[in-house]
């Protein structure tokens, strides 16, 4: 069958089968593997991407249900070479070490300031609970996210917990 | 993880998929996903017909019906947290609905869909159930009204025929003397996941006394369960904290309690108390 969507602001259109989940029609048909596959069975949100603005799991998803949706993936966030804030805070606040969850994470977190520009730390943690990370143990990505939440607002970011060590 | 060949069809209107139900047996109807997909991947299902019904418009908004607020097909699970007519008429519901899976999940996942999947440790069916809430089941050949005591028939087992969409939820508006709510252990700990055990409560307030109250379980049994036991031993009470423990220490009462891999019998029958009494304090509290 086939399919059309945005994907990253591009319309693309495929054939593919029915039974094509979103992850493999964005990592096997257009070539963005920038979204991971992890747990495949809907626990880890590895697969994380962004469907008309909100999070959800490529994986526990058919390409065929995103028909004439805008899918973000990590690859649309970056703007001619320059970091989106997001990626911006994990760089600067070491919010990754493996990088495997941290496409998924990245798209969280873009979603959730989207939906709520000031979270609070409570408020974070409850947004990527359906991310797991097994590196980090959480903390630099709420300091990452704290990060981006502040630029984007226009603030200055507050320095880096080793810098006031 | 893929599942297996299926045809897929995406119906414009309801009559379309109703039809589409008739024509192929077996066909699953498809919502949000959040529990078919899974399933399908692991190929403990394999339907030769999916029917998405996610393009079908009309079912995708929360209705003022005067006497009810109805959730239709499409609702997910974030709407359902956020929606206020919700909140003040069913917050067992709303809340319910805000501790069901994570985010992503909250997104795609409906509020029909986790009543038609009827899982034996889901959150909005035992708040639907002590709520009273209504289910309106479509068919080519008419529409039923299904009460919420009929609806749930046992482990992953609902009153809805193979050919029936569940079009709405309505959830009784209530008065001011009444509230509700849901407490649960997530099987993640605090409220994240399925409960191991979880309980909505509705009670309402009649002169300083206890003059109604529907508690039900869920997590701890087949499918989610009224506590008669908690219900006579609480009305007529002052509601006080002592006359609430004194209740709730009857939650499992006439309950067949099933364990399961999350807890033994004597755990949940504890926990099925601990939440039936923070239930019923926060609906009290909530009036
Ligand atoms: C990671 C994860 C965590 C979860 N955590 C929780 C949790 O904490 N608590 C909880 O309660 N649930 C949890 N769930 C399950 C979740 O609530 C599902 O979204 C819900 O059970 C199904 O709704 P859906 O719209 O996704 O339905 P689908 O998956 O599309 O369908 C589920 C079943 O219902 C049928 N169906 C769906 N809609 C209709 C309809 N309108 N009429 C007739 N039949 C219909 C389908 O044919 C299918 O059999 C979780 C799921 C996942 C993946
Ligand atoms: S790969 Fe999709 S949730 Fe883990
Ligand atoms: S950085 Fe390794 S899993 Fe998160």
């Amino acid at each position: 069958m086939k399919v059309s969507m945005s994907v990253n602001g591009s319309p693309v259109t495929a054939d593919v089968e029915s039974r094509t989940l979103l992850v493999h029609f964005l990592r096997d048909s257009l070539g963005l593997t920038g979204t991971h596959v992890g747990c495949e069975t809907s626990y880890c949100g590895a697969c994380t991407v962004s469907l008309n603005g909100q999070a959800v799991l490529s994986c526990t998803m058919l390409a065929a249900q995103a028909e004439g949706a805008e899918v973000t993936t990590v690859e649309g966030l970056a703007r001619n070479g320059e970091l989106h804030p997001v990626q911006e805070g994990f760089w600067e606040r070491h919010g990754l070490q493996c990088g495997f969850c941290t496409p998924g994470m990245i798209i969280s977190a873009v979603t959730l300031l989207e939906e709520n520009p000031d979270p609070s730390e409570e408020e974070i943690r409850r947004g990527i609970e359906g991310n797991l990370c097994r590196c980090t143990g959480y903390h630099n990505i709420v300091r990452a996210v704290e990060y981006a939440g502040a630029k984007m607002r226009g603030e200055a970011p507050a320095p880096a917990e080793w810098e006031n060590a | 993880m893929y599942p297996r060949q299926f045809e897929y069809l995406a119906p414009s209107s309801l009559d379309e998929a109703l039809a589409a139900l008739d024509a192929h047996p077996g066909a699953k109807v498809l919502a949000g996903g959040m529990s078919l997909l899974p399933m399908m991947k692991l190929r403990l299902l394999s339907p030769e017909v999916v029917v998405d019904i996610g393009r079908i418009p009309g079912l995708d908004g929360i209705t003022d019906h005067g006497d009810s607020v109805g959730i239709g097909a499409l609702v997910t699970h974030a709407e359902v947290a956020a929606d206020v007519l919700v909140m003040r008429n069913g917050a067992a519901l709303a809340t319910a609905a805000s501790w069901t899976g994570d985010r992503q999940v909250r997104n795609r996942g409906t509020c029909c869909g986790a009543m038609a999947h009827a899982d034996v440790a889901a959150d909005q069916p035992v708040a639907a159930l002590a709520l009273g809430a209504t289910f309106v089941a479509a068919s080519s050949s008419g529409t039923r009204a299904i009460a919420a005591g009929d609806f749930f028939v046992d482990t992953m087992m609902s009153a809805l025929a193979p050919n029936e969409i569940l079009t709405e939820v309505r959830i009784p508006k209530t008065g001011p003397g009444t509230a509700s709510a849901y407490d649960k252990l997530g099987r993640r700990g605090g409220h994240t996941d399925y409960a191991v055990a979880g309980v909505a409560a509705s009670v309402t307030r009649s002169n300083g006394s206890i003059g109604g109250a529907t508690v039900a379980l869920t997590g701890v049994g087949n499918k989610p369960t009224l506590s008669h036991a908690v219900m006579d031993a609480l009305v007529g009470t002052d509601g006080s904290d002592a006359a609430i423990e004194a209740a709730a220490a009857h939650a499992t009462d006439g309950v067949e309690v099933l364990e399961d891999l999350y807890g033994s019998v004597e755990y949940k029958t504890h926990l099925a108390s601990v939440f039936t009494a923070r239930a019923i304090k926060a609906a009290l509290n909530a009036i």
